[in-house]
């Protein structure tokens, strides 16, 4: 199933729930995606979430602070946690704050 | 020994709305298109200009609405040079603001990489701030030779 809000794609199979997110994610659009991101979480209670940043085409540390904060909101609902398909802009941020040492990243989009 | 010009500049003025944050990289992006950056060039300035303004609304100008000044000079030696200015509450300690993961809003999510990215992403940065008046925060950023053509 898919849903649709404002710059993030959801879709929950398996007991996955993916969130696609999509365009530029800074301070002001992060909150809409954090609200949906964390509705998601608390609606569906997955066993993991998977955060897709194929489709992000900037992000600056208040992006990092939405995927930090999603980290620390899935750990501590006791959801595994995963972040996929970085582009190489976005690994810089991710890199600069050594978010791949607490952080699951995989290159490539999770089928 | 050629002297290094002015060769243009763009001043703007804008409320501290959060969606302006997308705006401002978007002019910086636009103007400085004319000197032709790289991807990479532009990508780390947008994302410093991003920062800087980012924190003039969230902390410069916390629980108000306040006016974001921000100046963009080119230099014939292809040098960027950016001022951000905001008239709000102040820094009272630069240097522990300038600390990696240092945050005064924990509670926003903030990673506190604000100034980090700023200093990594331009070649130099500079913070003037006096508590109860305002922030100045200034980066430069010398833009790579364009490629010879033959």
């Amino acid at each position: 199933m898919l849903f649709s809000d404002y710059n993030v794609n959801v879709t929950f199979s398996d007991g996955v729930l993916t969130a696609y997110i999509k365009g530029e994610v800074d301070h002001h659009n992060a909150v809409a995606a954090r609200r949906r991101i964390d509705r998601e979480l608390e609606e569906k209670r997955p066993r993991e979430l998977i955060l897709d940043l194929g489709g992000v085409n900037f992000m600056d540390s208040s992006g990092l602070g939405l995927i930090l904060g999603r980290y620390n909101k899935a750990t501590e609902l006791g959801i595994a946690f995963a972040v996929c398909n970085p582009t190489p802009a976005t690994m810089k941020i991710i890199s600069l704050a050594g978010g791949e040492r607490i952080i699951n990243i995989i290159s490539g989009e999770v089928k | 020994m050629v002297k290094t010009e002015l060769i243009n500049e763009l001043k703007l003025s804008i409320p501290s709305y959060s969606v302006n944050e997308g705006a401002a990289r978007a002019m910086v992006s636009a103007f400085i298109a004319s000197l032709n950056p790289t991807v990479d060039e532009l990508s780390d300035i947008r994302c410093a200009v991003s920062e800087a303004v980012t924190n003039a609304i969230v902390h410069g100008y916390r629980n108000t609405i306040g006016t974001i000044f921000l100046t963009v000079r080119l230099y014939s030696d292809r040098t960027v040079k950016i001022e951000i200015k905001d008239k709000g509450c102040g820094i009272p300690n630069v240097e522990e603001a300038l600390q990696p993961l240092f945050t005064t809003d924990p509670a926003g999510e903030r990673s506190g990489m604000g100034f980090t990215v700023m200093e990594n992403f331009t070649d130099a940065v500079s913070v003037k701030s006096a508590v109860g008046k305002g922030t100045k925060v200034t980066m430069k950023k010398k833009l790579s030779k364009l490629p010879q053509t033959r």
